[in-house]
């Protein structure tokens, strides 16, 4: 346990003392949340469009795009240890794999929470707040964590599988393509595409975004909830999995 | 200072810059992906928002969107060029470019160049995919040199804006200074929606936002039937002579540090 905390607590005031990590992971989700609100806010005249706010439909895609930039920062950091020969000391020492893997991503579940408490607020301050209550933000908050941990394990088993900050940059595109082939601008049975609508529905950020999208226009939707749940959980699981697996691997190597 | 050095020093510069484009991946790919992941999310994940009341485009949505990545795809040809211009200096490159070469001025030449090959080649892929996703063009060819003098006209821009910046600051930390505005500006632009359906603070500001106009022009050449066009040229002219200006301090400034 006192392996895990004090890897936490270096990665976590690592992640915090960046604020080219920190500030770009905040402030371009909702620079982008202020432009796509107001550009397509006629959007809600479409019939069967859930909510007659575009902000409020949309406030979750910070959400998502925030814990991207988190795999980003996972990625980075990971890379950079490799680099700099910082996980080769490590694996000299006792330390367990698992306490290492939870160690080096409890900096991006700093940040996660931090980008999470912000978007809230700003959903509260400028939208219809939240439709599921006070009860409802626990609920946010532990989906939003869960998301961020598992974009930001596949930062970490991309920078663990290659060794190098370069390419975990290069999987960025990867990520946003995830992203923009989902449910983020108009809801899955609105969208007119068959192949777009057909893609939207098997890519697990859809449920994601469906997931945190539900607490804030619906109230407590228990399907899209456990959806985005078990998408979030599930890919952090294979994620963590995947990580552990190449950590084994380059620890062997060294 | 001969014509042959400026001409000399361009085409090798643009050589150089074209040949590191398209041989490293980490450069080529995002310059191709970025406005191919715009136009399929929008163009498929929003066609729908044609059927709103007060749409009044006389083509498909496909079409109304190339629009718009069409001049997004210019326009970052240039900011990536831009990009290039900073790594130079940061590398050391173009501290020695500036001391062989005779006529300097062949060096914003031979970037410019190379940004008008990137969007080219970035067009034609955005194209190709637009023709298969369904694009419906029925302006003339009139319509199409238009289209698309203004769409290289507007990658000059943002080039030439790029350039000046990166010479300055000379360092890649340059880059968000470059792209930034590059983005506002075009995301402040009716993207998904005509200007009469926006709303907000973005309705505000596409009021005032130049590519406005020219986007709408864009749109209106697909259709065979341009509005505002000499509007059109003159704004993305008159920016041309201004970014010309800020490179040319930029090329000034990037002497004096050489």
């Amino acid at each position: 346990m006192r392996q895990v905390l004090l890897l936490a607590q270096r990665s976590v005031i690592r992640t915090l003392r960046q604020p080219a990590m920190v500030f770009p992971s905040v402030f371009f989700p909702l620079l982008l949340l202020s432009i796509n609100s107001s550009g397509l806010n006629s959007a809600t005249r479409l019939p069967g469009f859930p909510t007659d706010s575009y902000f409020q439909f949309a406030i979750a895609i910070p959400f998502i795009q925030g814990a991207l930039f988190s795999a980003m920062s996972a990625g980075t950091n990971v890379a950079n240890d490799i680099e700099t020969g910082f996980l080769n000391r490590l694996s000299l020492t006792p330390l367990r794999r698992v306490a290492l893997m939870l160690g080096q991503l409890t900096g991006i579940l700093a940040l996660g929470l931090i980008q999470a408490a912000t978007f809230l607020l700003v959903g509260i301050a400028f939208g219809d707040g939240l439709a599921a209550g006070l009860g409802g933000v626990p609920v946010l908050i532990l989906l939003s964590l869960t998301i961020s941990l598992a974009f930001g394990c596949i930062g970490a088993w991309v920078a663990l599988r290659t060794g190098n900050g370069e390419a975990v940059q290069g999987v960025f595109p990867l990520f946003f393509a995830a992203l923009f082939l989902s449910s983020m601008s108009l809801p899955r049975d609105l969208i007119e595409t068959d192949w777009y609508r057909t893609v939207a529905t098997y890519n697990p950020v859809s449920y994601m975004l469906e997931g945190i999208r539900s607490l804030f226009i619906v109230g407590w939707d228990a399907e899209a909830l456990a959806l985005g749940f078990a998408c979030a959980g599930g890919v952090a699981a294979i994620a963590i999995t995947a990580s552990s697996m190449a950590l084994r691997t380059r620890m062997v190597r060294t | 200072m001969s014509r042959g050095s400026f001409t000399s020093v361009a085409r090798a510069l643009a050589w150089r810059n074209i040949h590191n484009w398209f041989t490293n991946p980490t450069l080529i790919v995002p310059s191709l992906l970025f406005p191919l992941f715009f136009f399929t999310a929008f163009a498929g994940g929003l066609s729908r928002v044609d059927s709103i009341p007060g749409f009044d485009y006389a083509a498909n949505y496909t079409t109304w969107i190339y629009g718009f990545v069409l001049l997004q795809a210019a326009t970052f040809g240039g900011v990536f060029t831009g990009f290039s211009v900073a790594r130079d200096f940061e590398s050391g490159f173009a501290r020695r470019l500036m001391l062989g070469a005779v006529n300097r001025g062949g060096i914003v030449a031979g970037y410019w160049l190379s940004a008008l090959v990137r969007a080219a080649t970035t067009i034609t892929v955005v194209t190709i995919v637009a023709l298969i996703a369904g694009l419906q063009v029925t302006g003339g060819g009139i319509d199409l040199i238009g289209l698309y003098v203004l769409a290289f006209l507007l990658n000059t821009v943002a080039m030439l804006f790029g350039t000046g910046v990166a010479m300055r600051l000379r360092t890649m930390q340059a880059g968000p200074l470059i792209q930034t505005p590059a983005f506002l500006l075009l995301f402040l632009a009716p993207v998904w929606l005509p200007y009469d359906l926006l709303t907000g603070w973005v309705h505000a500001a596409a009021a005032v936002n130049p590519l406005t106009l020219v986007l709408d022009t864009e749109r209106g050449f697909l259709v065979g039937d341009p509005t505002k066009v000499l509007p059109a040229f003159l704004v993305v002219l008159l920016l041309v002579a201004l970014t010309i200006l800020w490179s040319r301090g930029g090329l000034r400034s990037a002497e004096r540090a050489a």
